[in-house]
């Protein structure tokens, strides 16, 4: 993921993920807390783009796979910033954590580790991560880790427009054609048992007073902004009990070893690979 | 032998309701520009979908500050067929050109 390109172009002061690299050098580096705190912020974002990514070439046309390939791209950026700053605890680049780590060692959540299922249950998974990812950056914009909170401010703008695409779509599927609402509908339903552990918090919550943002209050919004889209798209909050998952993010869903093996295994085969 | 696999049902009707989404022709000015330049076509369901799309197109390497989007249906072309006669007549005219006019003695600043 690092290196130097010819054409990347970085217009204004947006913060790039080699700046965040290029303080770790100067010594700007995260307490043990503070990383493993970025790590679960880093691993959603990472995830989540692998999980998009393949929708390239695979969406229903063209501009879909490029806006769905657009986000994850913001969402490896967000990843590649979070996951530099992790780093810095333990002297590990973005590429050790993102290449080098075992299934036990990510701290991603159930819900971006969800299958992609049909473009529907896509557009769900989007809605409910984007919606809480948006919650948390315009709160982590304040954190009292300036760095923590200067990659915020970057991905928020970016996580905006994520939340306003998959809400098109919820409002398309969802009031469209008898098909397009089952078919929303049905993704809701199955990626609904993901959403509590969001908002659950921990011991390392609770350590990060002033630092992290505590996931549990942001619900009351979540769920609000999620029934004035509902209301729109002719949609219910799915009536499922959570599903079995784990606070602390150490155990995962089923379906993260797979995904891990996909991403990881040109970076074990061919180590410091570079094109 | 093998059998040709039969599709789903479901994907049959999917594939048969299939309407292909409306052509969108896509105007971008860019942050020095004057005006709307014609930056290349799209397809999207509807108007507010085209915009989006059109960021995600034509926007992302910084290049515009401003998109117009415009049902390509709604735009009346020239026939290309009739290029000949409808685009012939300035020909040979060139006192249409300031280039034409020789210049008159004792003007300066021309």
């Amino acid at each position: 993921m690092s290196g130097e390109s010819a054409t990347r172009i970085t217009p204004g002061n947006a913060l790039r993920p080699e700046d965040i690299a290029q303080q770790v050098t100067e010594g700007n580096k995260a307490s043990e807390d503070v990383a493993d705190y970025a790590l679960r912020l880093g691993d959603d974002a990472l995830i989540l783009a692998q999980r998009l990514g393949w929708w390239i070439s695979r969406a229903p046309e063209l501009e879909e796979d490029v806006a769905l390939g657009n986000i994850a791209l913001d969402q490896i950026g967000h990843a590649r910033s979070f996951l530099t700053y992790a780093g810095s605890a333990w002297g590990k680049s973005e590429d050790d954590l993102a290449y080098w780590r075992g299934e036990s060692e990510f701290r991603s959540s159930y819900l971006v580790e969800q299958p992609n299922g049909d473009f529907g249950r896509t557009i769900a998974r989007q809605l409910v991560i984007a919606a809480y990812q948006h919650e948390l950056y315009s709160r982590l914009v304040d954190s009292q880790d300036e760095t923590l909170a200067a990659i915020a401010a970057k991905a928020v703008k970016e996580v905006d427009y994520h939340r306003d695409h998959a809400e098109q779509w919820t409002v398309r599927l969802g009031d469209g054609t008898e098909e397009s609402h089952r078919r929303i509908a049905a993704g809701f339903t199955s990626v609904w048992p993901y959403v509590q552990q969001l908002f659950e918090d921990d011991d390392l919550i609770d350590r990060l007073d002033g630092i992290a943002v505590r996931p549990s209050e942001l619900r009351a919004s979540f769920d609000a902004y999620i029934a004035a889209v509902f209301a729109e798209a002719t949609l219910e909050v799915p009536d499922v009990q959570p599903a079995m998952t784990d606070k602390t993010r150490v155990k995962h869903s089923e379906h993260l070893g797979y995904l891990l093996a996909e991403m990881q295994v040109l970076a074990r085969e061919h180590p410091g690979a570079t094109w | 032998m093998a059998q040709p696999v039969k599709p789903a049902p479901e994907e049959t009707s999917a594939l048969s309701d299939k309407q292909p989404w409306p052509l969108w022709e896509v105007f971008v000015r860019s942050s020095r520009g004057l005006s709307h330049v014609h930056a290349g076509s799209l397809h999207a369901p509807d108007a507010e979908m085209a915009v989006r799309n059109a960021r995600d197109l034509y926007t992302r390497r910084n290049e515009g500050v401003s998109l117009w989007v415009v049902p390509a249906s709604a735009i009346v072309a020239s026939d290309p067929d009739a290029k000949g006669e409808f685009f012939e007549s300035p020909k040979g005219k060139d006192y249409r050109h300031a280039t034409y006019y020789t210049k008159s003695e004792g003007v300066k600043h021309l």
